[in-house]
This record gives structure tokens, sequence and C-alpha cells, in this order.
């Protein structure tokens, strides 16, 4: 479940010039720590990616290759421990390390999909409701409504439920519950760049209308959109790894992050090592994904800073 | 404000019919209960007679009106294909357990939330204000289901201050809040902030100021007061997200409340009860909506006329 509030605050002139403002220096610092605050997500971002596109070669043991006699051991830097499995190995001793490389491959792959679904899906419903209005902008805007009450995760499950549980269909799944968010942005921001004089000229020009909302209004909503598919993506990270961990997404023994978290948590009470790996490997993974994309707000939209 | 709370109504019942439609074609339609529920070795006449049992053979719109007809008229939400009891009775069980993990989230994160992003707001670049920023970012990053397990590790496991899982006692309640709380902290808190921000730049405050009130005075009655509104208009919104954060706190926590009951029925393929869980849960969402939305427009006389 999501909650879609849109922080407007910064929006206001003047806002926060209350008391005295900051120093020179203070502003230099707060920029240079957002700045660095994007670098480092950059920074987790590129691991995340590394990670799953060279999966193979990042790895350094089959994610799948068993070895009954060496099951269970601890990480390397608890007692026990060795650097052949530096972060030890699961209940059937599979390296966890490498799962958890190859886990990267599965959340982001699930993560861009789902979110390119639910982005092609809501921006072209959000353009024809903002730009048309009338019919298509009520039916949008009701079917946008009836989406945001229905609970978020259990619509998700009944699709997986009814479409089967594989990857395609979770993103499918995913995809298809998530698109209110786009159509809700594309279609307000549509509704304002209508009046807008280059639309307006466009028109007399003779264009039609089809070339002025896929060409001037959808360029315009490119940075907008841009953003929120960042911080989606990493929702539907978290959203994956839920499913999978109710056993409801990616299937045994594919190394998916939540599958690992709800396998290791049958050990929790000796091995706590072993379901809270991949939790950190999703904190981690989504905490880049979300930096980078403050630091494309700012980037993209100074009217959309944060403080 | 009789014609927009109107307006307001008959919207909300639309959503409510689209969207129970919408689940009970997903459900009764195309998910095939039969070939979910009986053995693998049913012969046709099995499932024929299991369709003929619980009506599945007559056409989807006849059922689906059959359905809510009972639903609405006698508050009559099917039997339980699993557990063989009324699913309403089922729900009536868990909806207590839910609400009150609901409730003491809510409040927790309310009372962290007000004080947190006043002083952000107040003493923007403070430590405080750049913690406010940092629970922001780690509450958006973190899996709110590992959350759970890790405080059941911490504090379950190696510190065997609270117990990890069930609900009988009220020391039970605790993890779970919390884990509950977190979800919705970082939402409450910028707002809150922000609310605040926007406010306290206002010309009443200027002049609440210089008329020598008191700097306390003024930020919790001149102040709060107006920046709460948005903290009250979203409580809608986010009391489908409160009921979302369940269904994955109660899991972890084996916590006997409708979340829980929703993903086991999901599980096993009881889709009376699932469906009868979608009805309420978006049925408190739109109410809340609905309740915010008018909320809004009595607070704000703007609002009904856009």
């Amino acid at each position: 479940m999501t909650i879609r509030v849109e922080d407007t605050s910064d929006m206001v002139p003047g806002a926060g010039e209350v008391e005295k403002a900051p120093s020179k220096a203070y502003i230099i610092f707060r920029k240079m720590w957002h700045l660095r605050l994007g670098v480092f997500g950059l920074a987790l971002m590129a691991v995340l990616v590394i990670m799953a596109l060279f999966a193979p070669w990042v790895a350094t043991h089959d994610p799948l290759s068993q070895d009954i006699l060496e099951r269970l051991s601890p990480p390397a830097f608890m007692e026990g421990g060795s650097w052949e499995h530096w972060l030890g190995t699961d209940q059937l001793g599979r390296d966890v390390y490498s799962r958890i490389v190859h886990g990267a491959r599965i959340s982001l792959t699930v993560g861009v999909s789902a979110v390119f679904v639910s982005m092609v899906i809501g921006v072209i419903l959000g353009l024809f409701a903002g730009y048309f209005g009338g019919w298509i902008d009520s039916v949008v805007d009701f079917s946008v409504n009836a989406m945001l009450a229905f609970p978020f995760i259990l619509l998700a499950m009944t699709l997986v439920i009814v479409l089967g549980a594989s990857m395609q269909n979770i993103i499918l799944a995913l995809g298809l519950s998530n698109w209110p968010i786009f159509a809700r942005v594309a279609r307000i921001e549509t509704r304002k760049l209508r009046e807008q004089e280059f639309v307006i000229a466009a028109r007399a020009q003779g264009l039609n209308h089809y070339r002025i909302i896929f060409k001037h209004i959808l360029n315009n909503l490119a940075a907008a959109t841009l953003v929120i598919a960042t911080v989606e993506v990493a929702r539907s990270i978290i959203r994956e790894t839920f499913l999978s961990f109710l056993g409801l997404g990616i299937q045994p023994p594919t190394p998916s992050w939540g599958l690992m978290l709800a396998e290791g948590r049958d050990y929790i009470l000796t091995v706590w090592w072993l379901s809270t790996l991949p939790g950190v490997a999703i904190f981690l993974a989504c905490l880049g994904i979300n930096l980078v994309g403050d630091a494309l707000r700012d980037l993209l939209d100074p009217r959309m800073r944060k403080a | 404000m009789r014609t927009y709370i109107v307006h307001k109504l008959l919207h909300a019942i639309g959503v409510a019919l689209v969207v129970s439609f919408v689940s009970f074609f997903l459900l009764f339609y195309t998910a095939d209960p039969a070939s979910t529920l009986l053995p693998e070795n049913a012969d046709d006449q099995d499932i024929a007679r299991f369709e003929e049992q619980y009506g599945l053979n007559r056409p989807l719109i006849v059922q689906y009106g059959d359905y809510m007809g009972r639903v609405i008229f006698a508050g009559d939400f099917g039997v339980s294909w699993v557990a063989k009891v009324p699913a309403g009775d089922l729900i009536a069980a868990s909806l207590w357990p839910t609400l009150k993990l609901a409730i003491a989230a809510q409040i927790l994160a309310t009372l962290l939330a007000i004080p947190l992003g006043i002083i952000s707001a107040v003493k923007r670049y403070s430590i405080v204000d750049n913690l406010t920023i940092l629970v922001v970012l780690v509450g958006q990053a973190m899996p709110l289901f590992w959350l759970g397990i890790v405080l059941i590790v911490i504090f379950g496991v190696w510190l065997k201050w609270l117990p990890a899982s069930g609900s009988e006692t009220w020391l039970h309640l605790i993890l779970p809040a919390i884990t509950l709380a977190s979800f919705i902290l970082p939402l409450n808190m910028r707002l809150v902030r922000s609310g605040m921000l926007e406010v306290l730049s206002q010309d009443y405050i200027r002049t609440a100021r210089s008329k020598g009130v008191e700097e306390q005075s003024v930020l919790m009655r001149h102040a709060l007061r107006n920046a709460a509104i948005p903290l009250v208009t979203v409580s809608g919104i986010q009391f489908g997200a409160l009921l979302g954060g369940a269904v994955v706190t109660e899991t972890v926590f084996s916590w006997p409340g409708l979340g829980r009951l929703a993903v086991e029925s999901i599980q096993v393929g009881d889709f009376p009860v699932v469906q009868a869980i979608v009805i309420i849960f978006s049925g408190f969402t739109i109410l809340a909506n609905l309740a915010a939305d008018v909320g809004a427009a009595w607070i704000d006389p703007r609002i009904r006329f856009e």
C-alpha cells in the first residue's frame, strides 16, 4: 500500500524564511550534503545494477548449488565463519552472497518492468484525461479513485493468484495495480499544460491533438514522471519481496530476496543473519534508488525541491 | 454544502460498487475456485457438484447481484469454503485485533510526528531536522516485514524483553504497533513539518508575534492548529495505507487480525473470505476518504466549489 500525497510546502515562496536565514556557508554545506547523498545513492544503485547485469561473474558460487555439509555456516565476520562463504550459507548449504547477487537481478527486473507497465498505462490515461477533459476525464478520475480504494497488497495478491505465480505475472500484477499514481500526476500536469501558450500556439498552427499530446505535452511531463518512476521502482522491489515472502511471488529455488527472507525466518532463533542479510540488501537497494530519485527531483525540477 | 456532500456520497457509492464488482469478477470468475479448492483428482461431476453447491454455475452478474443483495440487506458475506462457517463471523473475530493495532500505531506515530515535525520546522537545519529527514529516508527504504523480523530478533530473541509473536497480552502489542507506526511516521512527520513551515510565514503569525504573544503559544495555538489541517485531510488516504501495512505487520507477528486472515485466505483459495475482507477494507477506506473530503470542505469552503 502506498501513500500518495504531494508535499506542496516547497512551492510556497518564502516558506521557511521565517526565522533568520541560515548563513551562506551553511547553505553551501547543505547543497554539498544533498549532492553527497545523491552521489551515495548513485553508488548504491551502480552496485545494484552491476550485480544484476553481471551476476554470474560477481557471484562467487552457483546460487543453486547445495552443499549439505556446509549448511548454515556463519558469515566471515562472525565466529566460525570463513571467507569461502563470506556471508555464510543457508539451510541447504547454498552461498548467501551469491544468492543475494542473483537476487538483485530478479528484484531489479521485476521493479523496473512493473513500473514500466504502470507508467505506460498511467501516463497515457492521464494525458488523455487531462487534455480532452469531459467524459474521458470523469472516467479516468473515477477509475483512479476506485483503484486507490482497493487495498493495494490484496489486489496484487489476488492478481497473482488469478494469473499464477511466475515472474511475468508478478510484474503484471504489480504493474496493473500501481498505474493510478502516474495517471493522477499526468492528468493534473496535463490540465495545467493544456492552458499554456505553447499548446495553444501549436493548436493554432493546426497540429492535431495526438501530435500535441505525445510530442509537446509528454515532453513536459517527462521530468516529473521520471522522478516518480524512480521512487516507484524502489516501492515495487519492496512489494515483490513481500509477495515472494508470502510464497505468492518468485518460486523456489530461484534466489529472490523476499523468498530468502521467508526461508531464513524458520531459523530465526538460532541463525538470525540468514533472514537479516537479504533485508539489508533490500534496504540498501531501495535507499540508493530513493536517494537518486530525490537528487533527480532537485536537478530536474527546482520547484519540487525538498527543503 | 448539501450538493457537495450528495455528489461525494454518490461518487463513493459508485466506487464501492466498482471495487466490489471487480474483486468479485477476479475471485469468482477468473480464478476458477473449483480447481483451486477441490483435490487434483476431482472429476467433472465433483466440480459440477461443487459449483452447484455454491451457485457458481449461474451467470456472473446474477451471482454478483445475489451476493451484494445479501451483503447489503442481510450483512451476509457467504460461507467460508475452508472453515465452513459464515465469513462474517471470521471477520468479526479478527476486526478488533486489527483496529487495536491500527489505533495503537496511529497514536504512536502522531505522538512522535507532531513534536518532531514542529521542532524540525521551527529549527530548520538543526540536528532534529536532519534526523527527521533521515527517518523519512530510512523509513521509505525499509521493508516493513523486515523491520518486524529485526525487532523480533532484537527484542524477542536476544534481549527477551518482549514476546515475539501472538496477541495474548498488551505486551504483545508493542512490537507490532512500533512496526506499523514506522510505516506511517515518515509521511506524518513530513506533513507536520511542511504544514508548519507554510503556516509560520503567514501574516497572522507575524501579527500574533508582534502583539507579544508568547512563542510557545504562537506555535501551539496559532500555528499548529492550522498546520494540522493537512494531517486531518490525508487521514482518509492514510487509512488505506494503514490497513495495507497491517496486512504485512500481522503476517510477520502472527497477529490474529484481518490482514493475516486475508493472507491466509488468499493462500488457501478461500475466496468468500477474501471477497468479504476486500469489501470491508475498501469500505473503510472509502468512508474515511468521504469523511476527509467532507471535513476538508467544512473547514475550507472554497473546496466545495472546485
